[in-house]
């Protein structure tokens, strides 16, 4: 209860400011229709017809909520027009990145964690790569992997979402692999622990939580990846894709609720993997 | 093929060197920390050259970063020119709008725990969220030039400063604030003189995120709708031209921009929260 | 100084002081009554969860009390803060990393609203009487855990206060420096006439270091026995070996002891 009222006034206060701005800026389209037909409209016949325009500069909330629905429920989860069929296409790209950057960002950790020369040499580029802007490198990824003769867009999306993702993994497990201190470390060299099962029976387990709290950020990286993966021209399939038709036709229905189907698949992605962490945690014997 | 053998014979030496540096004492200076990543980074170009040379890659898949050399070079007037369009102009006022509007908001909500408490779920959740997706949305509203671009860099930077700068705000010990209350020190007098500056890590923190993010939003808005110029622009149209060579250009000055963006931060943090136990050496 | 000795500084009556937790109400203190006088050094000694700690606070207006009435000088905690009654010594030394020493020292005076030459002045003045002079510009995390919390005792006594209130300070020092520390104490004390309340987990340093030693028991919080010590002003370590000296630790570990016996 305590947190929940909070949350709810910001909210109401954000629908409040929404509605307020909704009126205000697509007043002028009114105004200037009015005008054309040679009318004189006051604000009391304005406001109504601010709430449901073709293409509004700001459609209000009921309107991109009932868009929402139109595209969620309204059709065929098959159909082309269905959020929730761009959304699947969105949340499988999303997920084999997300499963890729698990992989680099584990395996470079495990390499950088155990030889001095791959700390030295990958670690400062691991870091210097997040400062490039991937978004640049995506419209180059898809054309190549289309001249490599790689059909459909599955691969590029992946690779540009493990980019985001793989580095939340590495800097978390490259913390966890090091946690353990030198007294454990000494107390399974006194039990003739070699290097193997040190890892498996210290460093590994050591490293479990480091790993689950950076799955929460990774997965985000990776949607905000996937999605603009699908931004760049020539895309048809994706929630990105839909922003992208919005905008080139100019419906901004269609551009808001890709957002919002966007922002409903990030929280369920957040939810799920906050509850394997959960579980996991749980497992381990860690407080939750 | 000689070239690709040759490629591979230089990448094991240098490899081979880079063992020997790091097993060696010269590995501990700094000299040594930045002399290793160096050759690392080296011997991947010439790889790359190598591979391109050697296997025959066409251009129009990866060209060999001599043949990018050589495009940056004739291209200065055009990539400065992008250059000063997406980052100057989109980026970083985007960027310091952002952070300073969060600064603000977080100062205003920071006498009510109850618009904290309502505020900081959402901040964190909308954090979370591709927010890259508003790009098309606020084309539509400030035009194609660079006002457009500093407004999606104004709201993706906008969220995750304001969830670091409310965290860094709670971040001073209980007993230090009490400390400020036996001398009976007034609000502004701890804000000022404790919570501020023990919020400084955060603040960077938050900081270094946002410059990311502020370059891929100047980037990404201007695929949406752009004057004949800027970095955005000249990738997807390059890319469509099948123009890799510039396109690679365009990347090699989008990586230094973020590397310096960001190296700039690095480096003011050093120099504001040198008391900072992650900052002493 | 002396015609203003035994005057109370600090008076309790009936004092309780409830804390509302998840678990319900828990009792820190009930029923306390004392008198502090002026210049008196007061120790409180008893086991975790005694109140000793939720007292000191009291005074210094850092908790309020439930029920009873709680003067220093002769007003509400909450005033004499107001009037800068108090230098608050915690445990940690509670210094900020991003002063020097001089700076942290400087920092009650800035928020005081003293004038730079003064501070200056005041600083130079405390730094030496903790023996930190040349240490001024110096960070916190350059010097040692004795040497930082001699630098919290200088910013307490930087601003004049007349009462001294310290919880545990020495408490996560080695007994080395912590004997040193004492001694040190001792002579602030007596050059400055202050009043000082000291809290502690040890009978040696609450006897040594005393004029008044209080001893509390938990649950609830409360006093149990009030020493006044016999020991004379000037206290070499080694009176640590007089009879006088044992006779009264003893006297504190009976009461700490019958303290016990009501769990």
């Amino acid at each position: 209860m305590n947190r929940v009222l909070p949350v709810l006034t910001v909210l109401t206060g954000i629908v409040v400011i929404w509605y307020a701005a909704a009126v205000w800026m697509n007043a002028a389209w009114v105004f200037d229709q009015a005008q054309r037909a040679g009318q004189e409209v006051t604000w009391a016949e304005v406001i109504p017809q601010t709430m449901d325009q073709p293409r509004p500069l700001l459609p209000p909330p009921h309107q991109v909520g009932a868009e929402l629905w139109k595209g969620l429920f309204g059709q065929a989860v098959t159909s082309k027009r269905s959020l929730v069929y761009h959304g699947i296409v969105t949340l499988k790209g999303t997920m084999m990145g997300f499963g890729l950057g698990i992989v680099v960002g584990v395996l470079l950790a495990m390499a950088i964690v155990r030889f001095r020369v791959m700390d030295l040499s990958v670690m400062p580029w691991a870091i210097i790569s997040q400062t490039v802007p991937i978004v640049a490198l995506a419209p180059m990824i898809i054309t190549v992997s289309s001249q490599l003769g790689l059909s459909g867009r599955d691969v590029p999306k992946a690779v540009i979402a493990a980019y985001l993702s793989f580095f939340p993994v590495l800097v978390s497990m490259v913390k966890g692999l090091r946690s353990p201190d030198q007294m454990q470390l000494d107390l399974l060299k006194t039990y003739g622990a070699g290097e193997a099962a040190t890892f498996l029976k210290l460093r590994l387990p050591a490293s479990m939580p480091y790993f689950f709290a950076s799955l929460k950020v990774a997965v985000a990286a990776s949607l905000v990846g996937t999605i603009v993966g699908e931004l760049p021209t020539g895309a048809i399939e994706g929630l990105g894709a839909r922003m992208l038709i919005g905008s080139q036709f100019g419906e901004p229905l269609i551009m808001w609720a890709a957002l919002f189907a966007a922002a409903i698949l990030a929280g369920l992605l957040i939810l799920t993997v906050g509850l394997v962490e959960r579980v996991a945690r749980r497992r381990m014997g860690v407080p939750a | 093929m000689t070239a690709l053998w040759i490629a591979i014979g230089i990448w094991l030496a240098a490899w081979a060197l880079n063992v020997w540096l790091s097993a060696s004492p010269i590995s501990q200076t700094r000299l040594g920390k930045l002399l290793v990543p160096l050759v690392f980074g080296a011997t991947v170009l010439v790889l790359w050259e190598g591979l391109v040379r050697g296997l025959g890659i066409a251009p129009v898949i990866l060209p060999a970063p001599s043949a990018i050399a050589a495009k940056i070079a004739v291209s200065l007037p055009i990539l400065w020119q992008d250059f000063a369009q997406t980052i100057l102009k989109g980026a970083i006022p985007g960027f310091l709008i952002g952070a300073g509007a969060a600064f603000l908001v977080a100062i205003a909500i920071d006498r009510s725990p109850f618009l904290q408490r309502g505020l900081l779920p959402i901040g964190n959740f909308v954090a979370a969220l591709p927010i890259v997706g508003l790009a098309p949305i606020l084309v539509m509203w400030f035009g194609f030039d660079w006002q457009s671009k500093a407004a999606v860099v104004v709201v993706m930077v906008f969220f995750p400063m304001l969830v670091n700068i409310v965290a860094g705000l709670q971040a001073s010990e209980r007993m230090q604030r009490d400390l400020m209350a036996t001398w009976g020190a007034s609000y502004v007098q701890t804000l000022i003189k404790l919570r501020l500056p023990a919020a400084m890590p955060f603040v960077f923190n938050g900081l270094k995120i946002a410059s990311t993010l502020a370059l891929i939003g100047a980037i990404v808005a201007e695929f949406f709708g752009s004057p004949v110029y800027g970095m955005g622009f000249r990738i997807s149209t390059e890319v469509g031209r099948l123009g890799l060579d510039m396109v690679w250009a365009e990347i090699a000055v989008a990586a230094l921009a973020g590397s310096a963006l960001y190296g700039l931060v690095a480096l003011i943090e050093r120099w504001v929260t040198f008391w900072h136990p992650s900052q002493r050496h | 100084m002396k015609d203003k000795a035994s005057q109370p500084v600090i008076e309790a009556r009936g004092l309780n002081l409830v804390f509302q937790t998840a678990d319900g109400p828990v009792q820190a203190l009930k029923d306390v009554n004392l008198t502090i006088n002026q210049g008196d050094f007061v120790s409180f000694i008893g086991p975790s969860g005694c109140g000793k700690t939720t007292f000191l606070r009291a005074i210094a207006a850092l908790e309020h009390p439930t029920s009873g009435t709680l003067t220093v000088n002769g007003m509400p905690p909450d005033e004499a803060r107001r009037r800068r009654a108090y230098g608050y010594v915690f445990q940690a030394a509670g210094l900020y990393p991003w002063r020097t020493i001089a700076g942290n020292i400087r920092l009650p005076l800035e928020i005081m609203g003293f004038s730079r030459a003064e501070q200056d002045e005041r600083t130079a003045r405390v730094l030496d009487l903790v023996e930190l002079t040349g240490f001024g510009k110096k960070f916190p995390w350059q010097l040692s855990g004795g040497m930082q919390q001699r630098a919290s005792i200088a910013r307490a006594l930087a601003f004049d206060a007349d009462i001294l209130l310290m919880d545990e300070p020495f408490g996560a020092l080695d007994e080395i420096v912590r004997d040193r520390l004492n001694e040190e104490v001792l002579k602030l004390w007596a050059r400055t006439g202050k009043t000082i309340g000291f809290v502690t987990h040890s009978i040696p340093e609450a006897v040594y270091l005393s004029t008044k030693i209080v001893v509390m028991s938990p649950r609830p919080g409360r006093i149990t026995d009030v020493i006044d010590s016999p020991l004379p002003k000037e206290r070499p370590l080694d009176i640590r070996d007089s009879r006088e000296f044992i006779e009264i630790a003893h006297r504190v570990r009976e009461g700490l002891r019958a303290g016990h016996h009501d769990d």
